[in-house]
């Protein structure tokens, strides 16, 4: 008869656990033949990876790297890898890598692409790594401006009228949000920057450029394209739909009727309307509403179409964030005193963000292989670019290799940014929820 | 300590009592969820809550520091009266400190930035001075050793004391405590009620929502039965636990002490 009662008289120490770690053959037995049915699968899906590279390989690899039309690519491979192996033709993208890299840019100017973009790499470190100087961060300030000059060349005036109108303007937003209260104070910032860029900047620009002339060669945006295109669409797209997207989805669980219903208004009809749908407005319709004679610049256009379509999902994400947290965090916030931006900024923002961030990195990279769909509207990014290659008659019928290699430079950018998210998904990690 | 004693001088010196709610009134939708509430609270008073779940007793503190907002009567804090007017709403929140059921710490940051976020954003202290207070806080609540660490880390016990710590650093002269052990183990809500036993012999203002009648007998001066909305009791502690006047009251002691 076993007893109801029992004592315990020593207290078990804690002992180390039994070791996990086994031999590379313990390994794959435990995680590749695992009983009969398992190892009926591995044995499969090892017969198809096998399947598959023997089917691509020698495409990739019997190939030819020098020749200056398809034709002759073809008659290459064939002589030194035998008659019938179809090899891919690398020529193409040997030949023609510099175009699809920048476009129709002036060969002699290319330093300025390459330029802009290092410059854009400096720019980002220290908004990518925390730990940084944060004195960089007065770089990444000053770099759209700096960057659009070097890419686009012209006098130095505009984008330095440009950026010192929006400080003056944030000043005064400042000023008088202090003395008059916030709403008046972005108001006004808004109406003195929206007067100054339409009727201030580049009349005053011409001015001071006659009296000191500083400049560079200007490219026009006809001459863009390739990578170089779709970085400058992608970047500006991702740099600009995170801040439009935080107020949207801040607008959106707003308590004020008008703003909470623009923001709604504007996010559903946004996600309701496909992007190229939103490229073609860009490309011909939104030159009926401006005065005749104005030139909107064409990728102005797109990037500003390109990062109202994806603020509008950012949105909805980072929306997703703030309903993840628990009301007792801006209870917490309230009950502290802080003001309403106050409480966003430093405690629900940093919770929602970082609880966005798959969602917000998998927008990020959406945008970025959406401007491909440029292509659509006549510009010539990769894809477009593609299609004015082949249509040489030395590359007539080329297809796989070009889309393969624009394939792979995009998973480089999108990878990338993946890794980026998961890094910094471990680095916020505080052992909570 | 100092700064607690500093602040005590301060409330003996205006006599005005700390709350005064008059008439006041509130809806949830349809639901008339607080009636006709009137009760003054005085410096330094210790006033325990009690009453059966959906009484209205969290509602009727958070109404205090408008967390909820009221829709007729008046609530005057510290000479202050709520409206909606936002400035007065902001001065009465950072002069009335509260801790909360489920702690609601901020986990992003550590327990030495929990602390001195509102300090150094709200009072515009500068941030060597908030963390002196704040280190001086958390010692008073024990926890010195966890500044650094993350709220995910701390026991409940621990977190609960890091949340009154950051309350009493924004220097309140009103605590609301609503139902701060509700969430604890048992071996935890002693050092939690401790912390603020010291807190009410300092001779803190102090309003608590609970349901440790250990406490209400020990620390407060009133206690106040709530049921359907209403204030139905309010007596000294001895007079409340020995000799409850109201039939409702009688039910609802001996059904919570009687188990």
């Amino acid at each position: 008869m076993s007893s109801l009662s029992f004592v315990r008289e020593t207290m078990l120490p804690s002992s180390t656990p039994p070791t996990m770690e086994g031999s590379v053959i313990g390994w794959v037995r435990y995680n590749l033949f695992n009983g009969p049915f398992n190892s009926i699968l591995t044995l499969l899906f090892g017969a198809f990876i096998v399947f598959i590279m023997y089917e691509i390989l020698p495409w990739v690899f019997l190939s030819s790297w020098t020749a200056t039309s398809l034709q002759e690519c073809r008659d290459t491979i064939a002589l030194v890898h035998g008659e019938g192996t179809t090899g891919a033709c690398w020529a193409v993208i040997r030949e023609r890598y510099l175009q699809l890299f920048y476009g129709f840019y002036p060969r002699e100017l290319y330093w300025r692409v390459n330029l802009t973009f290092l410059f854009m790499l400096v720019a980002l470190a220290p908004v990518l790594f925390p730990k940084l100087p944060r004195q960089l961060l007065y770089f990444t300030g000053i770099y759209p401006f700096l960057g659009y000059w070097l890419l686009w060349g012209g006098t130095i005036w505009t984008p330095f009228l440009t950026f010192a109108g929006l400080i003056v303007a944030f000043l005064v937003l400042n000023f008088i949000s202090e003395k008059r209260g916030l709403l008046l104070g972005v108001i006004t910032g808004i109406l003195l920057i929206v007067i100054w860029f339409v009727f201030g900047v580049i009349p005053v620009a011409g001015l001071f450029n006659n009296a000191l002339p500083l400049g560079i060669e200007i490219v026009e945006s006809d001459q863009f394209g390739g990578f170089t295109l779709s970085v400058i669409i992608g970047s500006s797209g991702i740099a600009a739909s995170l801040p439009i997207g935080i107020l949207l989805a801040l607008g959106r669980k707003s308590d004020l009727f008008i703003v909470k219903s623009l923001c709604v208004g504007f996010i559903e009809f946004i996600r309701g309307v496909p992007l190229i749908t939103l490229l073609f407005v860009a490309s011909t319709l939104l030159n009926y509403f401006m005065p005749p004679g104005t030139n909107f610049d064409i990728i102005l256009r797109v990037v500003i179409m390109v990062t109202l379509f994806s603020s509008a999902y950012m949105a909805e994400v980072i929306r997703g964030g703030l309903a993840a947290l628990p009301k007792g965090q801006y209870e917490a916030g309230d009950a502290l005193g802080l003001d309403y931006w106050k409480s966003m900024r430093l405690i629900i923002l940093p919770q929602a963000l970082k609880v966005s961030i798959p969602g917000i990195v998998s927008t990020y990279i959406g945008l970025f292989k959406d401007t491909t769909l440029v292509s659509i509207i006549g510009l010539l990014d990769p894809i477009g670019l593609s299609g004015a290659i082949r249509s040489d008659t030395a590359w007539n019928g080329i297809v796989w290799e070009l889309y393969a290699f624009v394939a792979v430079i995009f998973f480089v950018f999108c990878f990338a940014m993946s890794r980026y998210s998961i890094y910094l998904e471990k680095k916020l990690e505080t052992g909570h929820r | 300590m100092q700064e607690i004693k500093e602040n005590n001088v301060r409330s003996e010196e205006d006599s005005q009592p700390a709350v005064v709610i008059t008439n006041m009134n509130k809806w949830y939708g349809k639901f008339h969820v607080l009636r006709d509430i009137n009760l003054t609270v005085s410096n330094r008073e210790k006033i325990v809550i009690c009453g059966p779940s959906g009484s209205g007793k969290s509602t009727l503190i958070r109404c205090i520091n408008r967390l909820e907002e009221h829709q007729s009567g008046s609530i005057v804090v510290e000479g202050t009266e709520l409206s909606s007017d936002l400035k007065n709403i902001d001065l009465i929140r950072s002069e009335v400190g509260m801790c909360f059921q489920h702690f609601n710490l901020f986990p992003h940051l550590s327990v030495l930035e929990n602390c001195t976020l509102a300090p150094i954003w709200v009072r515009k202290i500068p941030r060597h001075e908030a963390e002196e207070t704040a280190m001086h806080f958390l010692e008073k609540v024990k926890i010195p050793d966890q500044a650094l660490k993350y709220p995910g880390q701390l026991s409940g016990g621990q977190q609960q004391r890091v949340a009154i710590a950051r309350s009493l650093c924004m220097k309140p002269r009103i605590m609301l405590f609503d139902e701060p052990t509700s969430a604890l183990d048992p071996e935890m809500i002693k050092e939690v009620l401790d912390t603020m036993i010291e807190l009410a012999e300092e001779g803190m203002t102090m309003l608590c929502v609970t349901h440790e009648m250990g406490f209400a007998r020990q620390v407060a001066d009133r206690v106040i039965f709530m049921d359907d909305g209403q204030i139905v009791e309010s007596n000294a502690p001895e007079e409340f636990f020995n000799n409850p006047q109201s039939e409702r009251t009688k039910l609802f002691l001996s059904q919570i002490l009687g188990h």
